[in-house]
């Protein structure tokens, strides 16, 4: 009579979790978001191809990281405050405002909530922004990584940035640090997702696996 | 994250349409500690208190040229026990949108009968014929409001205005939305077939075998997925529910019988014994047939 003869597998019963990496730089006119695409249950992969650059709006975007049903449930909720406080100010919403509707929504439930949302766009009164929300702090930065793949580029991601990358640049940027996340984090992989933001609007891109940038790797 | 009951989703509701009634909060958790004193007491005598039944399943959906379709196994499970050999767990939601639960079996049930009501107001509130993603949604909320605690998961697959489309829904809320998908203790075993052989666009009978080919994969690799195959394909025009598509593990046949002819063991003695009976009382009841 024992359990072990037909086990459930722990996945099944345990949360979905993102286990990411996420990134989003700002250059002059805008800003590139990058994520990676895998999605994982305890030690099963469930879902390889998941998109965690969620719209806010037409120009903002947010990069989702932590538990799955979290930060998708979030920036659900963000988006409806967004549409609704856009009809009422009768213009496009700032990247500030929706930074704050996601520090709201963080800091209250904090106890609750495990997902970190990194809130990135334009808006023409501060052109390209980054906001990081990390446990319902609000702070605007050149760039912001997160999700558990980026503590092993946050050197890299230092010694790399330069202030006054091109759009090219930076978009490459995310690329390789993106890259180098998913060759160490077991909980990132898949393929890449590239967001590219500015006045005219914004641009989806991924990059399949064998398209990303080979780094040393024996 | 027991104790507590985030009402995120309150404000949301508010504004859309009113026909269902809006939810508050999740489970209440202020008797388990009198259900962990009453436990500990139960097992001190020797007994533990019943498990949920859970399906151990293997579901799975795919996308093909003309539509969705959608295949389960037919086991269901009482821990080492097979429950039920046959049942259902193809759920119906709306005429071109069906529901595969795995978790637990109650849970699973439950709550796709839920969904089939409240898009059916939803429906006739809109005036419009109900779309998948509204049905994701509403399912994705409601596992959200309960953190986890309502253990079923889910694929949902239809047809609407938007064309074909299939979403996972996990027990703590997060969504999937995929060209196949697999779910249910056999889903590795079913989502190695797809891997190997998924294409876009497949004809129906292609798909149709290789939906069968996931789902006979976890019956054989899975000992919680067994019995037969059911399939649901569903095209814009037509939906085919067909029940025990496949049948891949027959009953063996007795090669012998334990039959005795009769004469086998000889009778000794015979002793008739009758039992006289007296009636001792009569009384008629007359029933009111007015």
């Amino acid at each position: 009579m024992s359990e072990e003869l037909f086990p459930e597998p722990e996945w099944l019963s345990e949360e979905v979790k993102t286990g990411t990496t996420i990134i989003a730089v700002t250059f002059d006119g805008g800003v590139v978001l990058g994520s990676d695409s895998r999605v994982s249950a305890g030690e099963a992969v469930v879902n390889r191809v998941m998109n965690k650059l969620s719209p806010l709006h037409d120009k903002i975007y947010c990069a989702l990281s932590g538990s799955a049903a979290d930060a998708q449930t979030i920036a659900e909720i963000v988006n409806y405050q967004l549409d609704v406080h856009s009809i009422e100010v009768e213009d496009d919403p700032l990247v500030c405002s929706a930074a704050t509707l996601v520090k709201n929504i963080s800091y209250k439930y904090k106890e609750e909530l495990s997902a970190h949302l990194i809130v990135a766009g334009w808006d023409k009164k501060k052109g390209g922004q980054v906001y990081a929300t990390l446990s319902g702090l609000l702070t605007s930065q050149p760039f912001a990584i997160g999700g558990s793949g980026s503590f092993y580029i946050n050197g890299f991601v230092d010694a790399e940035y330069r202030k006054n990358m091109t759009k090219r640049e930076c978009q490459e940027f995310v690329v390789n640090a993106l890259t180098l996340a998913m060759g160490r984090d077991g909980s990132s992989g898949g393929v890449a997702y590239v967001v590219t933001i500015d006045k005219d609007g914004a641009e989806e891109k991924c990059v399949l696996g064998n398209e990303l940038p080979k780094f040393f790797d024996q | 994250r027991q104790r507590t009951r985030p009402q995120l989703l309150r404000a949301e509701n508010t504004m859309l349409n009113t026909s269902t009634k809006t939810p508050t909060g999740g489970f209440s958790f202020e008797n388990t500690r009198r259900n962990a004193v009453l436990e500990a007491n139960l097992s001190e005598k020797g007994y533990s208190a019943p498990n949920a039944r859970k399906t151990g399943t293997t579901i799975a959906g795919l996308i093909f040229k003309d539509g969705v379709i959608l295949g389960a196994d037919t086991r269901a499970t009482d821990d080492m026990v097979v429950a039920d050999k046959n049942c259902m767990k193809i759920h119906y939601i709306a005429p071109k949108i069906y529901c595969c639960g795995a978790g637990v079996a109650a849970d699973a049930e439950v709550t796709t009968q839920m969904m089939s009501s409240n898009v059916e107001l939803h429906s006739l509130s809109t005036g419009r014929p109900p779309l998948v993603a509204m049905v994701t949604r509403q399912l994705k909320q409601m596992l959200f409001r309960y953190q986890g605690h309502i253990g079923s998961s889910l694929i949902v697959g239809g047809v609407d205005v938007n064309g074909p489309q299939l979403y996972s829904v996990y027990p703590h809320g997060s969504y999937d939305k995929l060209p196949f998908l697999t779910m249910g203790s056999g889903a590795a075993s079913a989502v190695s077939v797809f891997e190997d052989r998924y294409k876009p666009n497949m004809e129906l009978e292609e798909a149709k075998q290789l939906v069968r080919d996931a789902i006979t994969a976890g019956i054989f690799c899975d000992l919680g997925s067994g019995s037969n195959v059911d399939l649901c394909v569903i095209t814009e025009k037509t939906v085919d529910y067909l029940r025990g598509y496949d049948q891949p593990v027959q009953k063996g046949l007795r090669e012998g019988t334990y039959r005795y002819k009769p004469g086998t063991t000889a009778v000794l003695t015979k002793t008739v014994t009758p039992l006289p009976l007296d009636v001792v009382d009569e009384s008629v009841q007359v029933m009111d047939t007015e």
